[in-house]
């Protein structure tokens, strides 16, 4: 491979080195307006007055919304008013909007805003919501619309229920010797990308609907904007330049809704609304939370026989997106290993938090969790090492997974080798547990996890391919350069299938939903492999008429032609070709005769063979594939004060292939030190009523420079046959198993069992010394 | 010197080596002079809080959160935003070490490492870090910053 | 992003200063003093804070001074700490002041700005709590230099117009031995769950017993918080608790925390009972680590 592989810089790295990287908040212009909100500071009240008589006084003001009925919204049960109407349901829900003449009007108007509040009883988490005398946060659930695989049990707050019946349980635990239960659970926490939100929209005069948006879904604003407020789909048009992180947090389409209402109300005017911090922590969506209750059994040998689990997932008050996330927990409910019995409820709950998003990892870090954590109980009461326990059950071949769909080499991947690999990295040898000094262990921790893709079955991506006239090449793609350098990435595909020069291929970065091909949604670590395989059958797309042309031309068959090094020649007889720049606008004949015309290319992908699963059994082909890993964690933990430092962090992952290393070690290095910091400290702190404590980045404290470990990753290939170039998702995969590592390796060095995020000294304290101590 | 409210005055500025013209009030934070009024974008807004560094610039040489300055205290200084950084050594280094991602918080950082390169060429790590934890990079591990930013310092050596 | 518009004064005395203050008082125009501004520039975002005229101290000279006399320090209010830091005149302050914030904030944050801060940790104080040190505040009516233990009471005690322009500490406190610690729960940067500073420093005192008296010299150890309450503070009871001779490391440590103030803050940062055994942790660790110095 020329190309493939190789760590090829990203096409936009002098743009971002040099400040002139476009975002969408960086976009100015004269006329335009500027939108603010005022959010809620009760998580469950009924709004009984609103003043908005001293905010219109200012003068600048050109549009207020409050108080008015707007369709509801969400994408799977449309639950969600785009604006709180009579109710708020969680704090920092949008309550008004001004639209005034500058950011700094806006806000001054909003803090003048009056609204009086009458609380309700408060749901502040999965388990209190799943309680039978649980205040229920939506009364009507029956009768929003929704779609058709969404199951909401009336007067309760179960937004759905994913069922997974695997197997004979009675079976199971008859075979069972070794039983653990647990409990588990953790609060929302959010993306905290540095690019907060921002929407820029406009309606013109005929009517055509423009957003600018940081967001990973352009076409997914465009569908929803045509069903939600009824507007023709062909007059949305959607640009999103560069994206200032998302992590799955800009998936979800929500600012755009008011940024397209704050529009509507001063006549189609521009307006822009940038999230404060405060509000994309808060208002937008965040990630999500869980509670969850386990049973795993295994006989004396280690083999798995039953598992039976309850994950009640955190969906917040409106639930949108969270459906489908405690969806893909139910398809990975446990980690990957054969287990043959296997009873699992994944609920959608409805609370007073936040709602949620997708957060990279899409429900699986919090599933890794707690089964990861369970499978070290497990080992533990076992008294069988936690590494052996994992090869012994290690899903192979011709195994079934929990939606009971026997795995191949090509869509499992190989867990084995990936364990084997992490035992060496991790000198497991040597011992997981050592006394370093007379205050403080050093400790290691490891875990297994797999993902597969569960997005739409019928999820497609397009690709288009333009000649210059020197011909290089452009690539367009509905894909969302959100980071992780997947369109570069593109960009080395066509290198490799065109044996060209990577530099004389040209990327654009921006997404317009007019102009550039469809891409499902920028989500999923799904970029490289959708629009990989639609940009390779656009590239084959343009072979085939550089083929046709030549051999008219060349007066030749096309069999024998060959597109390379920027020629079309003939196989056996290269020094016969023609340039590629000579042909790809049309030949001209000495005599001035043309032929040919253009080279555009086209590529489609769609996924193949995806099912909805079985209401009753959750059977079905989930998704395309699944990238397994083994990760650990080695830190170092003070006895007397509970505190730890993270030394190293581990990952083998089976990508299929390594498509461009750095980026690929970037995906996975990026994605361990975002788990750890979810797992180590990051948390929404809720009082009592279900107000947020901390929503402000001094409070809520990603990890930061110097706090960080030193990170090993490995790669295993195993090719995924139908993937481009073999390589298999990545994206997400060094995030899923750090919260269970680093929980794994705490509860070996704290010696108690730490089931609770996140994993801050004093859980590990409260955990430890029990009660409340008074006597200090 | 003093300003009246809500009125607008107007300054120079020394940005980037050049005078430039802005009309302010004293209320006016530099973060959102420099972006809306001179159309410098590449100092970013991620907090308006001093929380998160994406807004960093260099006035007089030191590191300073834009978001946390008035424009008028800004006056008579010499102020350094991403744009005035053309071909240094650490926005080579961040480029070759894949030092950023989505590239929001890299304007901040690379101002960050511009200046303690300058102020301490031979940093220690707890130098690097002390200045370094100032700014929050959420896409990657701080792996590769760490790499760019030392290749640049070690080159000094 | 501030929502209301001020008026803005850069005086270039102190005269000139306090006499603005009274004027724009007059006009009810509720002025504040600003040094760094980080803290008014941040409140005043989220409508915590409001005024209709700031005040720029930073160019009046006396509140920059930044100089070791023959037997003092003087430090002026509107000192950036990073300034402050790299002069390391006083390294129990520069310790201290280390750890608030991040360093990027502290080129910007200065000491004045943070002892008279809303914000209640004002850690920057500690150091002067425990040491001989002397405060300089300007009013209408002059220059005074109080001592610090007058003035600052959970916070600088100012009247109206009235603002900081100095910190003088005693050169003979500059060096003694010291220890300053900052606990957080897992990370590097922000505010405390406790920060605690303490020094050692040579005292005598009379000892009678049943033959003679006689003049004892020995350390005595001098010990402020900040993030247990809201508010920082030297207390001499818990001093009095460490500076039990007769009493063991634990013994001291026990005593002293059953004299905490009471409530200790319980919030995001941390739970009461959490903070208490934090506190305990680090009064052990302080003394040892006095107890070798």
């Amino acid at each position: 491979m020329e190309t493939i592989g190789k760590s090829i810089i990203r096409k936009e790295a002098l743009d971002k080195v040099t400040g002139t990287a476009k975002y969408t908040s960086d976009h100015l212009s004269l006329p335009m307006l500027h939108a603010k909100m005022v959010i809620s500071p009760y998580a469950h009240a009924n709004i009984t007055h609103i003043d908005l008589s001293e905010a219109w006084k200012i003068p600048g003001v050109r549009a207020i919304l409050a108080g008015e009925k707007f369709p509801l919204t969400g994408e799977e049960i449309r639950d969600r008013p785009p604006i709180a109407y009579d109710k708020v349901r969680y704090c920092g829900e949008v309550v008004a909007v001004i639209v005034a003449d500058s950011p700094a009007i806006a806000k001054r108007a909003s803090s003048l805003i009056k609204v009086n509040y009458e609380p309700l009883p408060v749901v502040n988490s999965p388990n209190q919501a799943y309680e039978n005398n649980a205040p229920v946060v939506h009364e009507n659930i029956d009768s929003y619309e929704r779609i058709k695989n969404v199951y909401p049990e009336v007067n309760t707050n179960i937004a759905n229920r994913t069922k997974i019946r695997k197997g004979d349980m009675e079976l199971g635990w008859q075979r069972t010797e070794i039983v653990v239960e647990a409990d588990f659970s953790f609060s929302p926490s959010d993306h905290a990308a540095m690019e907060t939100r921002c929407v820029i929209a406009e309606i013109r005069e005929d009517e055509t609907v423009v957003i600018t948006s940081s967001s990973q879904s352009p076409f997914m604003i465009k569908k929803l904007l045509h069903v939600y407020f009824h507007i023709d789909i062909g007059k949305i048009v959607v640009n999103v330049p560069l994206v200032g992180g998302a992590y799955g947090g800009k998936a979800s389409v929500q600012l755009e809704l008011i940024a397209y209402l704050a529009s509507k109300a001063v006549h189609g005017r521009k307006v822009k609304i940038l999230n404060s911090r405060e509000e994309d922590l808060i208002t937008s969506p965040v990630h999500i939370g869980l509670d969850a209750t386990i049973k795993l059994g295994c006989s004396r040998d280690g083999v798995l026989q039953a598992a039976e689990i309850l994950y009640l997932f955190d969906g917040g008050a409106y639930s949108d997106k969270a459906v489908d996330i405690s969806r893909a927990g139910a398809v990975d409910c446990t980690g990957p290993y054969r287990i043959n019995n296997i009873q699992c409820d994944a609920l959608c709950m409805y609370t007073n938090h936040p709602y949620a998003a997708p957060f990279r990892g899409f429900g699986h870090s919090e599933v890794m969790f707690v089964f990861e954590r369970t499978m070290d109980m497990l080992a533990k009461k076992l008294k069988m090492d936690p590494i052996e326990l994992r090869l012994i059950n290690a899903i192979k071949p011709g195994d079934t997974t929990p939606t009971q769909l026997a795995v191949n080499k090509s869509n499992v991947g190989n867990v084995s080798e990936c364990i084997l690999k992490l035992k060496k990295i991790m000198n497991w040898d040597e011992g997981s547990i050592k006394q370093v000094s007379n205050t403080k262990v050093r400790s290691k921790g490891i875990c297994c996890t797999w993902k597969n893709s569960t997005i739409d079955p019928d999820a497609s991506s397009g690709v288009t391919l333009t000649f210059n006239p020197d011909g290089s090449i452009n690539i367009i793609s509905g894909v969302v350069e959100i980071g992780t350098g997947t369109k570069s990435v593109l960009a080395q595909m066509l290198a490799e299938k065109l044996k060209m020069d990577v530099r004389q291929i040209y990327v654009q970065m921006e997404v317009n939903t007019k102009s550039t091909p469809d891409h499902w949604k920028t989500v999923s670590s799904r970029g490289s492999f959708m629009a990989g395989r639609a940009l390779l059958n656009a590239a084959d797309d343009i072979i085939r008429q550089l083929k046709d042309l030549t051999a008219c031309i060349l007066r030749c068959s096309k069999v024998d032609l060959e597109v390379g090094l920027g020629k079309v020649y003939l196989k056996d007889t290269p020094d016969i070709f023609l340039n590629i720049k000579d042909i790809c606008y049309g030949y001209m004949y000495p005599n001035g005769n043309a032929i040919g015309g253009q080279i555009i290319g086209r590529g489609t992908y769609i996924q193949r063979r995806v099912t909805y699963l079985d209401p009753e059994t959750g059977a079905g082909n989930p998704g395309p594939e699944w990238t397994v890993a083994a990760q650990g964690i080695e830190l170092e933990f003070d006895l007397l004060d509970y505190t730890y430092n993270v030394i190293r962090a581990a990952t083998v992952v089976d990508v299929g292939k390594v498509l461009n290393e750095k980026t690929a070690l970037g995906q996975i290095i990026g994605g361990m030190s975002m788990g750890i910091s979810f797992a180590g400290r990051e948390t929404f702190q809720f009082d009592q009523a279900g107000r947020i404590l901390n929503p402000q980045l001094r409070t809520y404290r990603p990890l930061r420079y110097g706090e960080h470990p030193k990170y090993e990753v490995e790669f295993v290939e195993t090719p995924v046959i139908d993937g481009p170039y073999g390589a298999r998702s990545a994206g997400e995969h060094g995030l899923i198993g750090m919260p269970a590592a680093l929980a794994n390796s705490l509860s070996a060095a704290a010696e108690v069992d730490l089931n609770q995020l996140p994993l801050i000294p004093e859980l590990i304290w409260k955990t430890k010394e029990g009660a409340v101590d008074d006597s200090l | 010197m003093s300003l009246s409210e809500g009125m607008k005055h107007q300054f120079y500025l020394n940005v980037n080596q050049e005078e430039r013209s802005v009309v302010i009030s004293p209320s006016d934070i530099l973060l959102s002079v420099l972006r809306e009024q001179l159309g410098l974008t590449g100092s970013k807004p991620g907090c308006y809080n001093g929380d998160c560094g994406a807004c960093t610039i260099d006035i007089n040489g030191t590191p300073i959160k834009s978001c946390l300055m008035l424009a008028i205290e800004a006056i008579d200084k010499n102020i350094t935003t991403i744009e005035g950084l053309k071909d240094t050594p650490i926005q080579k280094s961040f480029v070759e070490h894949f030092a950023f991602q989505c590239g929001y918080c890299t304007p901040g950082f690379i101002m960050n490492c511009n200046a303690l390169i300058q102020k301490h060429p031979n940093a220690s790590d707890e130098v690097i870090e002390e200045w370094l934890e100032s700014n929050i990079c959420r896409c990657t591990g701080y792996k590769e910053i760490e790499e760019a930013v030392k290749s640049v310092l070690h080159s000094n050596k | 992003m501030i929502p209301f518009n001020f008026e803005y004064y850069k005086p270039s005395s102190i005269h000139e200063a306090v006499q603005l203050f009274q004027r724009l008082d007059t006009e009810e125009k509720q002025p504040i003093y600003y040094s760094g501004g980080t803290e008014i520039i941040s409140l005043a975002r989220i409508n915590i804070l409001y005024t209709k005229a700031i005040i720029d101290i930073k160019s009046i000279p006396e509140c920059n001074v930044l100089h070791l006399e023959k037997d003092q320090l003087v430090l002026g209010a509107c000192l950036p700490l990073t300034e402050i830091e790299e002069s390391n005149f006083y390294p129990l302050l520069t310790k201290t002041i280390q750890e608030i914030a991040d360093r990027t904030a502290r080129n910007k944050i200065t000491i004045g700005g943070n002892i008279c801060g809303q914000i209640f940790y004002r850690e920057a104080i500690l150091p002067f709590l425990i040491s001989n040190s002397q405060v300089v505040i300007a009013g209408i009516h002059g220059i005074k230099t109080m001592p610090i233990q007058q003035v600052f009471h959970q916070h600088l005690h100012l009247k109206k117009g009235e603002f900081l322009v100095q910190m003088i500490t005693e050169k003979a406190d500059l060096h003694l031995p010291f220890i300053s610690i900052k606990k957080r729960q897992q990370w590097d940067t922000g505010y405390p769950l406790i920060t605690v500073t303490a020094a050692k420093k040579p005292s005598s005192s009379f000892i009678e017993n049943s033959s003679n008296q006689s003049l004892t010299n020995y350390e005595r150890i001098q010990i402020a918080f900040s993030g247990l309450n809201p508010f920082p503070y030297r207390s001499e009871e818990i001093e009095r608790d460490l500076n039990q001779q007769h009493l063991s490391l634990e013994q001291k440590v026990d005593l002293a925390t059953s004299h905490l103030p009471e409530p200790i803050l319980d919030d995001f940062e941390g739970s009461a009972q959490y903070r208490k055994f934090v506190m305990k942790n680090t009064l052990q660790h302080v003394l040892s680590t006095l107890e070798v110095q």
